[in-house]
């Protein structure tokens, strides 16, 4: 009867042909664990569709009510905590993994003839999936987010001669308020997942129409004139269908993915929410996401001069160079042929490492939080000295300067200064200021300064 | 057999092959011509209604802030209000600051809260008369100049006004690069 059914819907459509047809096409032999990123992160997309749609039966897009209603899906809603932990966590699978395939497919040269708009489509997925991850960031409707708005727009009004009419687009207006949100959630779940969508199904029909790259070989370069036919001699030679032989490695890698992120989403759930929206509480420190905070770094470690020049170009470089590899078509693909593809994947990877790591410490952000030295810490009883310690932390000396693990990492540590400065030195820098330290000599009396340089000759 | 027979003479003519490719060639011109009017019909208004933040004037708005009095001469202190574009559904995040400092009896000024460098909400911090802000380290003198870190120009300020001993600010868009 079901079979009956099956064979009657396929004679009408011709979905269940073409379906099969799909599944059991033949890809090279031993093309092994490395080729399961792309369906990984496609089943990462999924997740955060089914989990996406779930949550927006509850969030509210607007201004004023959508922190509320997350609150309400976090703290209330059954499973809303853990959905919310889902899409989270699916999100940086997404980026994690896209991540990987597009260094794996790069590394063994699989963008080469005939597959160099496979590369394309997959490098718009990738910069789509930035935009999907960023905009959902703002989603989280708190402090946080409304700032992170405002850093957006504000690198967006860096742009020449378009700069303001880019931020006021993204912002939708003048201000951060109620037709942002209502923006950056038609951008979030409309637009840029019709165009994953739009993408990821050119993608995949590019993969059936060439095929899945054979694993690069040495010594076995790619030649237009003659790939195709060889490349179709190895699947009548060796081919084996995709299910069960190739895909099953995807099905378990996939499951595996989900598995994590589910017990990361029980473990650790998801990123708590901030303060309210309130864009006049003043007290805030925002920051990025992890997938973000590397770049945030970059923002903070370029020099002013080239700031602009970064964030116009540096982009623009990025999707200029994505858009460039597919011209270096033929040739060898085996990364033992290209070393330096090699380099460049781990140039990418170590930079990216580095202002992350940079990121997640941010020693230039001033340390509001520290707290007046103790008396272990200014170990003189002088009273001048301790006079010294007191205004060296309620002058702000102590925001960007540490003694003894104490304090701020944006300027110099000052455990052992008076073993590298004369107390007249320390006059001249504390009055005059220095390299992106402030002059004091308004705002603190001569006693005062005294008072703090007689604190610093002790710190030897 | 039965020999084909001549078609009457009033009967319509079969199209020849340059009658088909004109006729052919009319229907896909006339097609495409449908398809762009209604694809503009629909097009143009999502396009104007997306871009049309671009199109409005930027807002500006008197806004009291609390009466003169209650600012004490030589203090700056954060004051809250709307911004110049609330709506409706805005909510909380229709409020905006901005540090306000009573110079003399009759003189105040009002210096934006964003900060040159990205936009991050700079904080003021009255002992060592400073603003600093917390997300790339940028520091501001009490005028607003800049004193260290990557800000390329010192803060933004607003206009105020004192009406019937009301202090007010004319706010407006955000001051952003």
């Amino acid at each position: 009867m079901i079979k009956r059914l099956l064979s009657g819907l396929d004679d009408r459509t011709g979905l269940l042909t073409w379906f099969r047809q799909a599944l059991e096409h033949p890809v090279p032999p031993r093309t092994g664990w490395w080729y399961v990123f792309g369906s990984a992160t496609f089943l990462a997309f999924m997740l955060q569709v089914v989990t996406g749609i779930a949550l927006a039966t509850a969030y509210v897009p607007s201004a004023g009510d959508a922190y509320a209603s997350l609150k309400f899906i976090t703290e209330q809603a059954l499973m809303g905590r853990f959905l919310r932990g889902l899409h989270y966590f699916g999100a940086s699978a997404m980026v994690v993994l896209i991540g990987i395939h597009v260094a794996r497919v790069y590394l063994m040269g699989a963008f080469k003839f005939p597959r160099e708009l496979n590369w394309l489509s997959g490098a718009l997925l990738l910069l789509l999936t930035l935009a999907l991850a960023f905009t959902g960031q703002l989603l989280r409707w708190d402090q946080n987010a409304v700032w992170s708005v405002i850093v957006a727009a504000a690198q967006a009004g860096r742009l020449p001669v378009v700069g303001q009419d880019v931020a006021r687009f993204l912002l939708a207006g003048d201000t951060v308020g109620g037709a942002t949100l209502s923006r950056f959630f038609a951008f979030h779940v409309f637009f840029i997942p019709a165009l994953v969508f739009l993408l990821v199904g050119l993608h995949l029909a590019l993969v059936l129409r060439h095929g899945i790259s054979e694993r690069p070989q040495v010594g076995d370069p790619v030649d237009k004139a003659t790939y195709r036919a060889r490349y179709e001699a190895l699947l009548r030679r060796e081919g084996v269908p995709f299910w069960p032989d190739a895909a099953w490695r995807d099905v378990v890698f996939g499951a595996a993915m989900v598995a994590v992120v589910a017990l990361l989403a029980i473990t650790i759930g998801p990123p708590q929410l901030g303060q309210q929206p309130d864009p006049s509480i003043l007290k805030a420190d925002p920051r990025p996401d992890w997938y973000f905070l590397w770049y945030f770094a970059v923002l903070a470690l370029t020099p002013t001069h080239l700031e602009t020049a970064v964030i116009v170009l540096g982009p623009l470089i990025f999707g200029a160079i994505l858009l460039c590899v597919p011209f270096f078509n033929t040739g060898e693909r085996s990364v033992r042929r290209r070393p330096w593809a090699a380099i460049v994947v781990l140039l990418i990877v170590s930079v990216i490492g580095i202002f992350w790591l940079a990121g997640e410490r941010a020693p230039w952000s001033p340390d509001f939080a520290a707290k007046p030295l103790p008396a272990a810490v200014v170990r003189d009883t002088t009273p001048e000295v301790v006079e010294g310690a007191r205004l060296f932390y309620t002058k702000g000396c102590e925001f960007c300067h540490a003694i003894d693990g104490q304090g701020g990492a944006r300027g110099p540590d000052l455990s052992l200064v008076a073993t590298r400065m004369s107390p007249l030195e320390m006059v001249g820098r504390i009055t005059n200021g220095g390299p992106n330290m402030p002059a004091f000599a308004s705002t603190l009396t001569p006693a005062e300064i005294q008072a703090i340089v007689a604190f610093l000759a002790t710190r030897k | 057999m039965v020999a084909p027979q001549p078609p009457p003479p009033d009967a319509p003519r079969p199209p020849d092959g340059a009658d088909v490719l004109k006729r052919r060639r009319f229907l896909s011109r006339i097609s495409l011509a449908l398809s762009t009017a209604a694809a503009a019909v629909v097009g143009v208004p999502v396009l104007g209604f997306l871009l049309s933040p671009l199109t409005r004037k930027p807002p500006n708005q008197w806004r009291p802030v609390g009466a003169a009095d209650a600012f004490k001469v030589g203090e700056t202190v954060s004051v809250k209000f709307e911004d110049a574009a609330a709506l409706p559904w805005s909510g909380v995040s229709a409020r905006t600051a901005a540090w306000l400092r009573r110079d003399d009896e009759n003189t105040f000024t009002a210096f934006a809260v964003n900060c040159t460098h990205l936009g991050c909400p700079v904080q003021w911090f009255a002992d060592p008369k400073l603003f600093l802000c917390p997300c790339h380290g940028g520091v501001y003198n009490a005028d607003g100049s800049v004193a260290g870190g990557p800000p390329p120009k010192p803060l933004g300020r607003y206009s105020v006004r004192v009406r019937g001993g009301q202090v007010e600010i004319l706010t407006g868009p955000i001051p952003l690069g």
